[in-house]
C-alpha cells in the first residue's frame, strides 16, 4: 500500500514537472516573446535586446527553464509586469475568493445532486426519474455564466435580494462575504450538479441489486435504511471519481462567473493578465491551476485505493 | 421508422440538431435584417416591437444576430472537434496497433494536456499570438485530442484481442494494414457518438471564449460575445441575455441527446 502510494507520488511530480516543461516551451515558440510583449511593437531593436539581456532572454531554453522551476519550487514565481509585485503573492490574496467559491459551489452540487440521484434511482421510470432527468439534461447543456446571468437579472435587478456582482472582501464581514459568493456558486454548481446526479442515479441503481443491500433488506431493516446506509455509501465512488474528473471544468467555469460576478479571485486574475498581456500571470495561473488538477487526479486514486480494498491487490 | 418512435430523446436531439444546422446555413445567403447594420432610433428594442426578436444597443436585428451566430459558433466548433478527433483517433489506433513505451508516454501525456482547461489554454495562447477565431479552434481541439485518444486506446485495444485479428496477424497481415482493415472500421461507431457529444462541449467552450473576447474577431456576431454585451443592460433589456444562452443551452442539449440517441442506436448490444 504505501509501496503503491509512494509510485503514484512519483508519477504525480513526474507529470507536474512535464506540465511546466510544456508550458514554459510552447510560450518560448510562440511568436512574441515577454520583452517584446512589454515593449510593445514600437519599440527599438536596441532597447529590446537589452531588456531581452536584462530579463535573461538571450539565455538558452534548458538554461532558462531551470532558473524559472528553482525559482517556483522555493515559491518565487516571477513578477507581475503589470502590478510589479511576485506573482506567488497575488495568485494567494486572489484565493482567498476562489477556494471559498469552488467549495461552496461543490457543497451546493453535492447536495443537489445526492438526494435528486437516489430518488431518482429509487424510483427509476417514476415521476421523479423523468424529472431528474430533464433536470440534468438541461443543466449539463447551460453555460455556467449564462445561469449566473440569469439569476443577476431575478434575484439582483429585479427582487434586488442579492449583490449583482462585486466582492466586499472578507474583513468587511462573512456574512457580506457569504452574500456576494452565494450567486455565483449556485451558478456554478447547477451545471455540475446535473452530471453528479446522473452518476449518483445510475452507481445506486447498480449498488442496490448486489447482494450486501439484499442481505441488508432481509435482515430487516427498513428500505430507507438499507439504502442510505448500505447502498449509497458505496454508490458514492463514482461520484468520487466525477467530481475530480469535472474539477477541470470547474476550473473554467470559475474563470467565467468570476467575470461575471466581478469577483477578485484567481480567475479574475488571468482574465485581467489577459488584457494587459501580462504573460508572467498568465502562465503561472496555467500552472497553478494545471498543478492542481493533477493533484486532484492524484487524490482521487488515492480515495478509490482507501474506499475500495479490492483495489489495491490488483494494480500494478 | 419505429426506433425513432421508442427513443423520444433521439428524436428531439436530431430535430434541434438539424434546425440548428439549416439556420446555420440560411443564415450564409439570408438574414431577416442585416446582423451588423446598427440603427440607433431603433436600440434596445423588446422582441416583436422591432424586428422578430428585439434589437441591441446599436439598433441591430437579435434575431439576424443569432442566426449568423449559429453559424460561428457552429463552424468554429466543428473545426476544432474535426481536428482534435481526426488528431486523437490517429494517436489512439497507432499507439493501440504498438503498444510497450509508447503507450505509457503517450497516455501520460494524454494526462497533461488534460489538464489543462481550454479556458485557459485559449487566454496564455491570446496573451501571446492574440485573440482570434484561430487561437478558439486550436485551444479547443488541443484539449479534444487526449479525450479521442482515449477512447479509440481503450476502443482499439479490445479489438485487437479479438480472434478475427489474431487470424490476420496468423495470416501474415502488417499492424497497418489491421488497424485499417478491422480496428477503424469497428470502432467507427463509438467515435461518431463521442463526436457528436464533444461538439456539444466545444459549443459551450467557445461561447465561453468569446464572451471573454476570446473568439471570433470584434464585428461578428457570436452568442457569448452577444452575451458579454448584454452584461450593461441586464436591468434594461434582459432578452438580450436571454436569447444568446437559450441559443447555446438548446444546441448542446440537442447534441447531447442526439449522442445519447446514437449511441443506442449504434450499439446493438444495448438495446433492450
Amino acid at each position: 500500500m504505501i509501496a503503491l502510494i509512494f509510485r503514484r507520488f512519483a508519477g504525480l511530480i513526474v507529470t507536474l514537472l512535464l506540465v511546466s516543461a510544456i508550458i514554459f516551451a510552447v510560450m518560448d515558440l510562440l511568436p512574441g516573446d515577454p520583452a517584446s510583449v512589454i515593449l510593445g511593437t514600437s519599440a527599438s531593436p536596441d532597447t529590446l535586446a537589452a531588456l531581452q539581456k536584462e530579463m535573461g532572454l538571450d539565455q538558452p531554453l534548458v538554461v532558462r527553464y531551470v532558473a524559472w522551476l528553482g525559482g517556483v519550487l522555493q515559491g518565487d514565481f516571477g513578477n507581475s509586469y503589470t502590478y510589479g509585485v511576485p506573482v506567488a503573492g497575488l495568485i494567494a490574496e486572489r484565493l482567498s475568493v476562489t477556494v471559498p467559491l469552488a467549495l461552496m459551489a461543490v457543497f451546493l452540487s453535492i447536495a443537489l445532486a445526492i438526494p435528486l440521484g437516489v430518488q431518482a434511482a429509487r424510483h427509476q421510470n417514476g415521476a421523479w426519474d423523468v424529472f431528474s432527468g430533464l433536470f440534468s439534461h438541461v443543466s449539463i447543456a447551460v453555460p455556467a455564466f449564462w445561469v449566473g446571468l440569469l439569476l443577476i437579472i431575478l434575484f439582483s435587478t429585479t427582487l434586488g435580494w442579492l449583490p449583482a456582482g462585486g466582492f466586499p472582501g472578507w474583513d468587511a464581514g462573512v456574512v457580506e462575504s457569504l452574500k456576494a459568493l452565494f450567486l455565483p456558486a449556485v451558478a456554478l454548481a447547477l451545471p455540475q450538479a446535473g452530471v453528479l446526479m446522473r452518476v449518483t442515479r445510475s452507481a445506486v441503481l447498480e449498488v442496490m441489486n448486489e447482494d450486501f443491500v439484499r442481505t441488508a433488506r432481509a435482515k430487516g431493516l427498513s428500505e430507507q435504511t438499507a439504502l442510505w446506509r448500505h447502498a449509497v455509501p458505496n454508490a458514492l465512488i463514482p461520484v468520487v471519481t466525477m467530481l475530480g474528473l469535472q474539477f477541470t471544468f470547474l476550473i473554467a467555469g470559475a474563470v467565467l462567473v468570476e467575470n461575471v460576478f466581478n469577483l477578485p479571485g484567481v480567475g479574475r486574475l488571468a482574465y485581467q493578465a489577459l488584457s494587459q498581456r501580462d504573460v508572467v500571470v498568465m502562465q503561472d495561473v496555467v500552472l497553478f491551476f494545471s498543478g492542481l488538477v493533477i493533484l486532484m487526479n492524484f487524490l482521487v486514486d488515492l480515495a478509490y485505493l482507501v474506499i475500495d480494498p479490492r483495489l489495491r491487490a490488483g494494480v500494478r | 421508422m419505429t426506433f425513432l418512435m421508442r427513443r423520444p430523446t433521439f428524436s428531439i436531439g436530431l430535430v434541434i440538431t438539424l434546425t440548428l444546422i439549416a439556420i446555420a446555413l440560411v443564415s450564409l445567403v439570408w438574414t431577416p435584417m442585416s446582423p451588423t447594420k446598427m440603427q440607433i432610433v431603433h436600440k434596445l428594442k423588446p422582441p416583436l416591437a422591432q424586428g422578430f426578436l428585439g434589437t441591441d444597443q446599436f439598433g441591430r436585428d437579435v434575431a439576424s444576430m443569432l442566426m449568423v451566430g449559429a453559424w460561428n459558433s457552429l463552424s468554429t466548433s466543428l473545426l476544432a472537434v474535426a481536428i482534435g478527433a481526426t488528431l486523437g483517433t490517429g494517436v489512439g489506433v497507432i499507439v493501440a496497433a504498438i503498444r510497450g513505451v509508447t503507450e505509457t508516454i503517450v497516455m501520460r501525456v494524454c494526462d497533461i494536456i488534460f489538464a489543462v482547461p481550454p479556458i485557459l489554454s485559449a487566454m496564455l495562447l491570446g496573451a501571446f499570438i492574440g485573440s482570434g477565431r484561430f487561437t478558439a479552434i486550436i485551444a479547443i481541439a488541443v484539449f479534444m485530442v487526449p479525450v479521442f485518444a482515449r477512447l479509440t486506446l481503450g476502443a482499439a485495444r479490445q479489438i485487437w484481442t479479438r480472434d478475427y485479428v489474431t487470424a490476420a496477424i496468423g495470416m501474415g497481415r502488417n499492424r497497418a494494414k489491421i488497424t485499417v482493415v478491422h480496428v477503424l472500421p469497428n470502432i467507427a461507431n463509438q467515435i461518431i457518438v463521442q463526436v457528436t457529444i464533444q461538439l456539444g462541449l466545444a459549443i459551450l467552450t467557445e461561447a465561453g471564449l468569446s464572451f471573454l473576447g476570446l473568439g471570433m474577431p470584434l464585428g461578428a456576431p457570436t452568442w457569448g460575445r452577444m452575451l458579454s454585451d448584454a452584461q450593461t443592460f441586464l436591468g434594461q433589456a434582459p432578452w438580450l441575455a436571454l436569447l444568446p444562452g437559450l441559443a447555446i443551452a438548446l444546441a448542446v442539449m440537442g447534441l447531447n441527446m442526439l449522442g445519447d440517441g446514437l449511441r443506442d442506436l449504434l450499439d446493438p448490444r444495448d438495446q433492450t
